[in-house]
């Protein structure tokens, strides 16, 4: 409890309210182990003043009264042999003696449970910053799990685009064929017009030119006599033709 | 617990026998910084176990307190000798 008073040079952790000293953990001062935990309670003392040790070392020997009885004579011998001088400060002590004692009994626990009510704040705010990191921590690693998870999903974004690009190549293509498609029978339909072109042409120009020379090749001549021989035909054909009709 | 031998200089205090009480203080560290560094070790040895516990009581200061006075006694012990009630013992 007396920690509250005791100022000793610490290390590191400077949320941690426990004043440790260097000596006490290992020897190095970037070690990273655990602070050990403080010993609940402390060396036992009988009295107040006598350490327990001095009990247990007489106990084998004199039984539990052994460290009385030499108490007891210790304090006659000193007192007889006047070691320990009786005079004004004797009543002294034994006034403040009583006072104190008296005090620590009376006020003892309660002094007790605030200095360890304090301490237990301190402990708790401590682990109340722990707690709160690694809260925080914990997240931070479920987020970054999260991350990482995002990242493989990656792959599908890539092979989503990948196709996209495909496509645009593939229609670019294939648009690009229908152009060459369409060019090469523009041209192969223009030769093809061209030499029909060419073929009417040729034979209207005959039939013209032969009509022509027909037409001239009638001779005046050939025309009466041409004409004269359809009007008999024609006068055979009456007759014919009335001879069938009256048949 | 004689797991091994300890040289008789670090051995503590309690572990020597008598008959090597003698060498025992010859080999112990007396120079200024064997002394500083003796005072430091009993200082923490006695830090540790009475005051830097959690529920220390009052034993850790009040032997401090005891020890005080009766240093401060045992050096006032020529000037006290005059308030001495009989001269012979």
């Amino acid at each position: 409890r007396f920690n509250l008073f005791k100022k000793v040079p610490t290390i590191k952790s400077p949320c941690l309210p426990r004043l440790v000293q260097l000596s006490h953990l290992h020897t190095s001062p970037n070690s990273q182990a655990p602070v050990p935990a403080l010993p609940e309670k402390g060396g036992k003392t009988r009295h107040g003043i006598i350490p327990e040790e001095i009990f247990q070392l007489l106990y084998p020997k004199t039984g539990v009264t052994g460290p009385y009885v030499l108490g007891a004579g210790l304090l006659t011998y000193i007192l007889s042999k006047e070691i320990y001088i009786i005079n004004h400060e004797t009543f002294a002590a034994a006034c403040m003696g009583t006072v104190i004692i008296y005090g620590v009994r009376k006020f003892g626990p309660d002094v007790a449970a605030f200095a360890d009510k304090l301490n237990e704040e301190k402990v708790q705010k401590a682990q109340e910053v722990k707690d709160l990191a690694m809260t925080s921590l914990a997240q931070a690693v479920l987020d970054e799990k999260k991350e990482q998870w995002r990242a493989e999903g990656r792959q599908m974004l890539f092979d989503a685009k990948r196709n996209n690009v495909a496509m645009l190549l593939e229609t670019n293509r294939r648009e690009r064929v229908h152009m060459v498609t369409n060019e090469v029978k523009k041209r192969l339909d223009y030769q093809i017009a061209l030499q029909t072109l060419h073929r009417r042409m040729e034979q209207e120009h005959m039939v013209n030119w032969v009509e022509k020379n027909v037409v001239t090749s009638i001779t005046p001549q050939q025309e009466k006599t041409s004409i004269a021989k359809c009007i008999t035909d024609l006068k055979v054909l009456a007759k014919v033709q009335q001879a069938k009709a009256t048949a | 617990m004689a797991d091994r031998i300890v040289p008789l200089g670090e051995k503590r205090l309690m572990d020597v026998k008598l008959g090597e009480l003698g060498s025992w203080l010859g080999k112990r560290d007396f120079t200024p910084n064997g002394v500083l560094a003796s005072i430091r070790n009993g200082h923490d040895r006695y830090y540790n176990k009475y005051i830097n516990v959690k529920k220390g009581g009052i034993g850790g200061v009040a032997m401090l307190l005891v020890g005080y006075v009766a240093l401060s006694y045992m050096w006032e012990y020529d000037h006290l000798k005059h308030d001495r009630w009989r001269k012979y013992h």
